[in-house]
């Protein structure tokens, strides 16, 4: 009678001798390995509470069905024990008491905006290198400010060393996921992130957006891959043979909505770009966040701000519409309106015309 | 730029229609050109037979009016089976889609209707479906359990239900009319403003989910009234059954929380219509604002869909295993705690959003917490079967399968609940598996033992038994095959609301899913004839006012009950007041007197009708509509409070016929 509840189980321990990437329970960098075995812990700890629980909902109503034989434990009218009930309220607590002390330790020390620290680690591992991360429609942009180039759709990292990300987004939430190696962190329009993982072995890794983002979310995927310092060296060296730049003019190219972008490299990092990006000032003419803080923490713009409205605003140039196309207006009022429907079209076209300082 | 050659037609604006255009209707779409011809000829076949059969008068006189708590009750879950047919019908496509496309292969579902078919189901799923279920149980069975003849606001109540329609209608109308929302259920911006959601979707979304919200609203401040103004005499708040404490607690949780929904979705409307800057990137908006305002909202919510259903199991377990629930007072607590901690735990569903490790630590562990009483719960079911003479009725079933389901649930939110553990989790099909866990393991589970079980106090007739089974089991295997392998696939980090993925090795875990899915399609099938057969067959399983020897009130009325409920006050002097009264031997007396009854009224569904209209007239920018149907609105409203038609008395002889009736069980 209980046989459906074996049968997933039986599927569970099939499915894991296939070939499938197991890669939260199999992880390959050491922060996604703690993060598992928290997550083995807090399991082992909660099934001595389950099972005896799964066991008794089955056995009691069995145990004690109406037809039984001998009914002379029928206790029609017990319906209280303190001692009972110590143990039933105790075990629980106890055993979120243990667990809260776990989560305490695990938190703080899994806590993406902590650097790795090597002592902690316990082996060898090799200097930190940065990865600036933009999510945008619906690609991703890593930017390696250190060796001053870029990619899209394809993180290479060399493997034993820390990565220092800082993430944001161009318009709308996602989370940046690579399971392989540690947990996810949101990426935000305007604000800036951070997360710090590592890979204990090379390999390709499967990364992902892991929050629904529009139209074109589920190709939004890439490679992480992690390599030797040779092999990431030699990467790096065909990232700068690219020719594109990636200038603040070709940003805006490229943060044009576009699905199942392929893998791209540029060289020629504009140095304040992703400043930029975070503070939604990539465009000629907007005023960074920071300086919008700033100002309103000031008194704000007043009445006769009201005119600068345009310097303040973003996401009318990055609309799309139910399908994904760009529909964006123009960057400034004095600008030429356009429909945006065809292929090819930029919104870069229009965003650096009209007034080019930020006025305050 | 998409991969498909659409584009959504330019918007224009004429004062007859708003932006409505021939352009929003989806003619060119089989499925929804096929789904429509299907309900237009429902639609006059219903019509016609209605007519033929003269049930129009009936209908609007007995029901539709219907001031009756019993009968709002019933057509609250008539709604929510309606509605699960619907949400249902968009889970099937999404596992469908999901078992299809691998590899690179497309499915038969392009991204812009697969992300109208997963916002939609969760939308249904909880607002029209769970919710509905849950206050059509409250409204039927918790004013019988403490005695009352009525709710406090009888004609708020109606009301309330129409309301709820008015939303779910509008969600419905999105299916043929313009087009549903593509952002999830909770509709983060800035995803949702207006630069990244222009057209009506959204805009449907808001107006359903804000004129719905008025019914709950208003139907928790109802309830509540109820439980403190309309006890029987004698009874005390700790006389009071669980299901009742369970309805209190859950309407206190409304009354605090759909407020928090109600504005939260008014400044995402003005981001939208107004060109308010709340939420979005520019003029310093702050999506991360209303990420943490609707999760103040929505984490209570999942308190208040399963705390009815923990009432429904504790009397349900103890009806069955013929004893009074084990440690009341430990349950009233526990359920007491749940409450006060659902607001203090919203920040778990975005540890991933980058607050620091003092935040996460904090709400992990109140998190953690709320599975301490939780646990007691489920403890205090256990041993109220120990000891007991445990009759496995269908419902016994259903509360069986619920303990065991809802222990992996329960198991798995915990583990969410770890910050370090949820980085990892947050977003993949192991949470999707987690909360269907709960919530089918548990509210799904939980209405089918309530139906089965309040069936007979409601219609007179028990329901089948063999369909009943047969439902019980398609429901809890399929469960398991529909998400085992979704917990698997999120321990390989797969992401939920994929339309499409490249990796071929997940596929077989979706077709399994997508075969769960099916085999709880016949679990679904086999719960509608199991309705149909019982409705064909009730006299033979006619039964008596109290069919299963139960513990409290409301079975101490006839089946189906009086629309009085009670011929005469009754006085309470404790817990399981009826048990009692069956082992004094109670009677009534003969002597009755007249009985003060409400009147029904049409007003509810009028301005409900106009709230519709309204709603409508909103999302496609039809100002003038918009314009009449608000006032009209407020007219009606107003000239209601004109109405000194509101009661009646039913008199003692007639009180004295209709018990004499009921002798007869």
């Amino acid at each position: 009678m209980r046989l459906s509840f074996k049968i997933p189980i039986l599927l569970g321990a099939v499915a894991s001798l296939s070939a499938c990437q197991y890669d939260v329970l199999a992880p390959s960098g050491w922060v996604a390995a703690e993060q598992r075995d928290l997550l083995v812990i807090s399991t082992l700890l909660m099934l001595i509470v389950i099972i005896p629980v799964i066991f008794m909902a089955i056995w009691f109503p069995l145990r004690y069905r109406a037809d039984r034989p001998d009914q002379s434990d029928y206790a029609p009218n017990w319906a209280h024990s303190t001692r009972l009930e110590y143990v039933l309220w105790g075990v629980p607590i106890v055993i979120v008491a243990i667990l809260g002390v776990y989560t305490y330790i695990y938190t703080h020390r899994l806590d993406p905006y902590r650097p790795l620290d090597a002592a902690e680690i316990g082996t060898e591992i090799g200097e930190p290198i940065e990865v600036d991360v933009v999510s945008l429609d619906w690609k991703w942009l890593f930017i390696y400010p250190e060796q001053g180039v870029a990619s899209v759709n394809e993180l290479a990292v060399p493997a034993n060393r820390p990565i220092n990300l800082r993430l944001t987004s161009s318009t709308v939430m996602t989370t940046f996921s690579v399971p392989a190696l540690g947990g996810m962190i949101y990426t935000m329009a305007g604000m800036e992130t951070k997360l710090h993982l590592i890979a204990d072995e090379e390999g390709t890794y499967f990364g992902q957006a892991a929050h629904y983002s529009g139209p074109g979310f589920s190709e939004m995927h890439f490679d992480t891959l992690a390599m030797s310092d040779a092999d990431f060296d030699q990467w790096v060296e065909k990232a700068r043979a690219s020719n594109d730049e990636l200038s603040r003019d070709a940003y805006l190219d490229l943060e044009v909505p576009s699905m199942a972008n392929p893998v791209q490299y540029y060289s020629g990092i504009d140095d304040t770009l992703f400043d930029r990006i975070r503070g939604l000032c990539v465009d000629e003419g907007k005023v960074c966040m920071d300086q919008m803080m700033m100002q309103d923490e000031m008194g704000g713009g007043g009445l006769e701000g009201i005119a600068d409205k345009h310097k303040y605003q973003y996401d009318d140039q990055r609309a799309i519409d139910g399908f994904g196309n760009p529909i964006g207006v123009p960057a400034t009022p004095s600008a030429p309106a356009h429909g945006g429907h065809a292929e090819g079209e930029t919104l870069s076209m229009n965003t650096h015309e009209g007034a080019a300082h930020d006025g305050h | 730029m998409a991969t498909e050659a659409h584009v959504q037609a330019p918007e224009t604006w004429s004062p007859i229609f708003g932006r409505l255009t021939l352009d929003w209707i989806p003619y060119h779409e089989p499925i929804l050109v096929g789904t429509f011809s299907a309900i237009v000829l429902g639609g006059i076949a219903a019509v016609l037979l209605m007519t033929y059969f003269k049930l129009w008068g009936p209908l609007w006189r007995d029901w539709i009016t219907s001031v009756d708590h019993k009968k709002i009750g019933i057509m609250y879950m008539v709604l929510g089976f309606i509605m699960f047919i619907r949400g249902f019908a968009d889970a099937l496509m999404m596992r469908a889609q999901q078992a299809m496309a691998a590899g690179g292969a497309e499915g038969y579902l392009p991204p812009h209707h697969y992300d109208q078919v997963f916002t939609a189901h969760g939308v249904i799923m909880i607002f029209f479906v769970a919710m509905a279920f849950i206050t059509g149980i409250m409204n039927f069975v918790m004013p019988t359990q403490i005695g009352a003849r009525d709710v406090a606001f009888p004609f708020l109540n109606n009301f309330s239900f129409w309301m709820t329609v008015a939303g779910a209608l509008l969600v419905n109308i999105s299916l043929f009319i313009g087009e549903f929302a593509r952002v999830g259920w909770l509709a983060f911006p800035p995803l949702s403003g207006s630069a990244f959601s222009s057209g009506p979707g959204v805009d449907y979304y808001l107006w359903a989910l804000q004129i719905a919200g008025v019914g709950t609203t208003l139907s928790g401040v109802n309830l509540l009234a109820t439980i403190f103004k309309m006890r029987a005499k004698g009874m005390k708040l700790f006389d009071m059954p669980v299901f009742t404490w369970t309805t209190l607690c859950t309407n206190v949780l409304i009354v605090a929380a759909f407020p928090v929904l109600t504005a939260t979705l008014t400044m995402l409307t003005l981001d939208r219509y107004l060109d308010f800057h709340f939420f979005t990137n520019d003029l310093g908006g702050n999506a991360m604002m209303y990420v943490n305002l609707i999760w103040i909202w929505g984490h209570p919510e999942v308190y208040i869909l399963i705390l009815p259903i923990f009432g429904v199991f504790s009397e349900i377990v103890s009806t069955f295993s013929g004893k009074p629930l084990f440690g009341y007072k430990t349950m009233v607590w526990a359920t007491a705690c749940i409450m006060v901690l659902s607001f203090v735990v919203w920040l778990h569903h975005f540890f991933t959003m980058g607050s620091g490790a003092n935040v996460n630590t904090f709400f992990g562990i109140t998190t953690m917490i709320i599975a301490v009483p939780t646990g007691v719960k489920v403890f205090n079911w256990l041993f109220t079967m120990y000891k007991g003479r445990v009759r496995f009725e269908v419902p016994m079933l259903w509360t069986t399968g619920f303990i065991v389901t809802f222990a992996i649930g329960g198991m798995t939110g915990v583990l969410l609940a770890v910050p370090p553990v949820d980085f990892q989790l947050h977003n993949t099909l192991f949470l999707i598996a987690h909360f269907h866990n709960v919530i089918i393991g548990g509210v799904v589970f939980g209405v089918y033992a309530a139906v089965t079980f309040w069936w007979p106090k409601a219609f007179g007739f028990k329901l089948d038994d063999k369909w009943g089974r047969r439902t019980f089991w398609f429901w809890c295997v399929g469960f398991y095959f529909a998400f085992m392998p979704l917990y698997a696939l999120g321990l390989m980090g797969v992401t939920r609301r994929l339309q499409s993925y490249m990796d071929q090795a997940w596929q077989i875990y979706f077709i399994i899913a997508a075969f769960g899915a099916v085999l709880i399609a016949c679990g679904i099938a086999c719960g509608f004839i199991n309705f149909a057969v019982s409705i064909l067959r009730r006299k033979e399983l006619a039964v008596g006012n109290d069919p299963w020897n139960a513990r409290t009130l409301d079975w101490a009325t006839q089946s189906p009950p009086a629309n009085y409920n009670f011929p005469q006050d009754i006085v309470v002097t404790g817990r399981d007041a009826f048990w009692k009264m069956k082992q004094d031997g109670f009677k009534w007396s003969t002597n009755y007197t007249d009985i003060h009854m409400p009147n029904n009224t049409a007003t509810g569904v009028i301005v409900a009708a106009m709230a519709l209209v309204f709603g409508f007239a909103m999302i496609w920018y039809i100002w003038w509509l918009a314009a009449i149907s608000f006032i009209g609105m407020i007219a009606t409203v107003i000239a209601h409070t004109f109405n000194y038609n509101q009661d009646h008395w039913i008199p003692a002889s007639k009180v004295a016929e209709t018990e004499a009736k009921g002798e007869v069980a």
